[in-house]
C-alpha cells in the first residue's frame, strides 16, 4: 500500500512524530510503500538541523534523515508554517536575510499542495498530531 | 492557465473531509487548518468540513480578538462559499454541551448527530483531523 504520512506536532513536547516514524519504518519493513511526509503546525520543527537533545534519548531529526535516505522518502516541510517558526533553508534565509538556515538537508521546502497531491495519489493518509 | 498541479492529477477528485476540533484562538490549528482546506478547494477536490468538540466555535458569531492582540480570521468562513466549499456540517452534541444553536453560528450549516457523521466520514477518501 502506498501511505502518505502527516505530522502535526513538533519533537519531544508531543510524541506524535516519534509513533509516525515507527510507523513508517514498519510499514516500509512490511514491503509498503511511502508517497511523502509532509510537515505541518508545529510538526514543521521535526526538521531542525539544530537540534541537540541529550545522547541518552532519541534523536527525533536525526531518526527521520536516517530512514529517509535509507528509503528515499520525499520529505516535505509546508513553507508557511516554517517560515512562521524560524524554519529556513539556505535559499530562504538568503532571501529573507537571515543570519543562517537549519532544515536539515534530506528535508526540501514547498507548499501545501504538496499535503494535497499526497491525499491524491497515496491509497491511505495519516495524521500523526494531538 | 493551468498550474503544473492540475495537470498532473487531472481528473482526479478525491472526498477530503477536514475535522476541525479546536477552539479558533489559544492554538493555531483552525487558521492553518483553514489554509490547507482553501489549498484542497484550489486542486478541484470534493472538500467537506465538520466542526465538533471546541471546534464550533470557529464558527461562531460575534468574535472580537482586539483584546488578545490576533486577527479575527473568521470572515474566512463566509467567504468559503466562493471556493465552491458548501458542505459544512456541525455535530449535534457539541453544540448543545455549549449551549449553542446553529443560530449562533455565521455560516450556514447542517447540524448532524454523531452517527450521521460518523457515516458520513465512511464515504471519505482523506480525512484530516485538526
Amino acid at each position: 500500500m502506498k501511505f502518505g504520512i502527516l505530522i502535526n506536532e513538533g519533537p519531544f513536547t508531543h510524541q506524535a512524530a516519534d509513533t509516525a516514524y515507527q510507523f513508517a519504518k514498519a510499514a516500509i519493513a512490511g514491503g509498503h510503500e511511502i508517497f511523502r511526509v509532509f510537515f505541518y503546525h508545529d510538526g514543521v520543527n521535526n526538521a531542525s538541523d539544530y537540534a541537540v537533545p541529550p545522547q541518552d534519548d532519541r534523536n527525533v531529526t536525526d531518526n527521520w534523515v536516517k530512514l529517509a535516505e535509507a528509503n528515499n522518502i520525499d520529505m516535505v516541510v509546508c513553507i508557511a508554517a516554517a517560515q512562521r517558526r524560524g524554519l529556513l533553508d539556505a535559499n530562504e534565509a538568503q532571501r529573507q536575510g537571515k543570519r543562517g538556515d537549519n532544515i536539515a538537508p534530506v528535508f526540501r521546502i514547498s507548499g501545501l499542495g504538496q499535503l494535497v497531491e499526497a491525499g491524491i495519489e497515496a491509497d491511505r493518509l495519516l495524521t500523526f498530531g494531538d | 492557465m493551468a498550474e503544473p498541479w492540475e495537470e498532473e492529477n487531472e481528473g482526479t477528485v478525491k472526498k477530503f473531509m477536514f475535522v476541525n476540533r479546536k477552539a479558533p484562538y489559544g492554538t493555531i490549528y483552525a487558521l492553518e487548518s483553514l489554509e490547507v482546506v482553501l489549498i484542497t478547494a484550489a486542486f478541484d477536490q470534493d472538500v467537506s468540513l465538520v466542526f465538533t468538540d471546541d471546534g464550533v466555535f470557529q464558527i461562531k458569531k460575534g468574535q472580537s480578538t482586539a483584546g488578545i492582540g490576533m486577527k479575527n480570521f473568521s470572515p474566512t468562513y463566509r467567504a468559503l462559499e466562493g471556493y465552491d466549499i458548501e458542505k459544512l456540517y456541525v455535530d449535534q452534541e457539541s453544540l448543545d454541551a455549549r449551549g449553542m444553536t446553529a443560530a449562533d453560528l455565521i455560516v450556514d450549516v447542517e447540524v448532524l448527530s454523531r452517527q450521521q457523521l460518523a457515516d458520513l466520514m465512511n464515504e471519505q477518501d482523506v480525512v484530516m483531523s485538526f
